[in-house]
């Protein structure tokens, strides 16, 4: 995907310990945020339990990446472990931020055309968004 | 130890992950959520497979071909974090068809710190650090003493492991039980006793 002057968008990956969860935040975000932005869920391990499956989230930085580079959004322990692995400097890089609001903010960003930098601080720029005000 | 001796340290690690499974996952019920040994279990088991179908030219070939599976088949944080300690370990042995007991201390210091760098636990964490690090001190100390290093590792491993108990868990799942994970044995501190138990045992073979 590409931006309105033709430039690449960054890719976003949700890495969960749940199938279910990742997609679902996935069809959220594109909702809100916009379906032009590539956003791949990496949920649940490879038999389809809870869990953490590598090989299913390098597959899906491969399908995220449209070359402005790809940010993973991990939701908590394996998760944020196997992103950190599978991270390359300044392609492939772990956002430690919420997963919801996290996700919606670098969506959002990420279909603007912002660089990673900007996606990912828009992103983290999230974590202190107050619900009440 | 050669390239046969690596195999024959994982099919040891297989086959105790097997019988103390069990155990594994009784600790992890107690203050993580259940499926450290059997995770444990798949993962050992996978690396059996993968090192018979591709049997591997060097104990570094060994050691990352094994950390690699793991990563891929244990699906939880453990399979991340060992993965990465015998991945770091391969690199650290290079393609050394013979590996001395200098360069497995340096290999296991390696292990150590792509553990830490990984899950950023310190000792006193309550995790597999608190057994890994005093092991790996232990085995370098008596690597210069020209002592008994597995056998110094894996004692170091095991009193580590127990001194997890009282300890108040500050990483992973544990860590939002608070002081209620204080009196339960760390499972990754524990597997990885067995594991540098296992490590002994090869060498007396």
């Amino acid at each position: 995907m590409t931006g309105g002057d033709g430039t690449p968008m960054v890719g976003i990956v949700l890495v969960s310990h749940s199938a279910g969860l990742a997609a679902e935040v996935v069809a959220l975000a594109a909702a809100i945020g916009g379906h032009e932005v590539r956003l791949v869920a990496a949920g649940g391990t490879d038999e389809g339990g809870v869990g953490t499956s590598a090989d299913k989230v390098a597959a899906a930085i491969e399908e995220a990446d449209a070359g402005a580079g790809v940010i993973l959004i991990p939701d908590l322990g394996s998760s944020v472990l196997t992103a950190r692995l599978l991270a390359e400097p300044d392609s492939v890089v772990v956002a430690d931020v919420p997963f919801v609001e996290g996700t919606i903010a670098a969506v959002v960003t990420a279909g603007a055309g912002a660089p990673m930098e900007a996606v990912l601080a828009a992103a983290e720029e999230a974590r202190s968004f107050r619900k009440l005000g | 130890m050669d390239t046969p001796f690596f195999t024959a340290w994982f099919e040891e690690i297989t086959d105790v992950v097997a019988v103390q499974r069990e155990h594994l996952t009784e600790l992890d019920a107690a203050i993580g959520d259940a499926d450290h040994g059997a995770n444990l279990d798949r993962g050992f088991k996978a690396v059996r497979e993968a090192l018979a179908a591709k049997p591997p030219a060097s104990p570094g070939a060994a050691l990352v071909l094994a950390g690699s599976t793991l990563i891929r088949k244990v699906g939880g944080a453990s399979g991340p974090l060992y993965g990465t300690a015998f991945r770091e370990m391969g690199k650290a042995v290079g393609d050394a068809p013979e590996v001395s007991p200098e360069l497995l201390a340096e290999a296991l210091a390696a292990a150590l710190a792509g553990v830490q760098k990984l899950g950023s636990a310190e000792e006193g964490d309550k995790t597999m650090v608190d057994a890994l690090a005093p092991a790996v001190r232990a085995f370098s100390q008596a690597v210069r003493d020209g002592g008994d290093a597995p056998e110094a590792a894996a004692r170091a491993a095991l009193e580590g492991a127990a001194a997890t108990i009282p300890l108040t868990a500050r990483k992973g799942r544990a860590s939002y039980l608070g002081p209620r994970s204080a009196g339960h044995e760390d499972p990754g501190a524990a597997s990885t006793a067995l594991i540098l138990e296992a490590l002994r045992a090869t060498g007396t073979r």
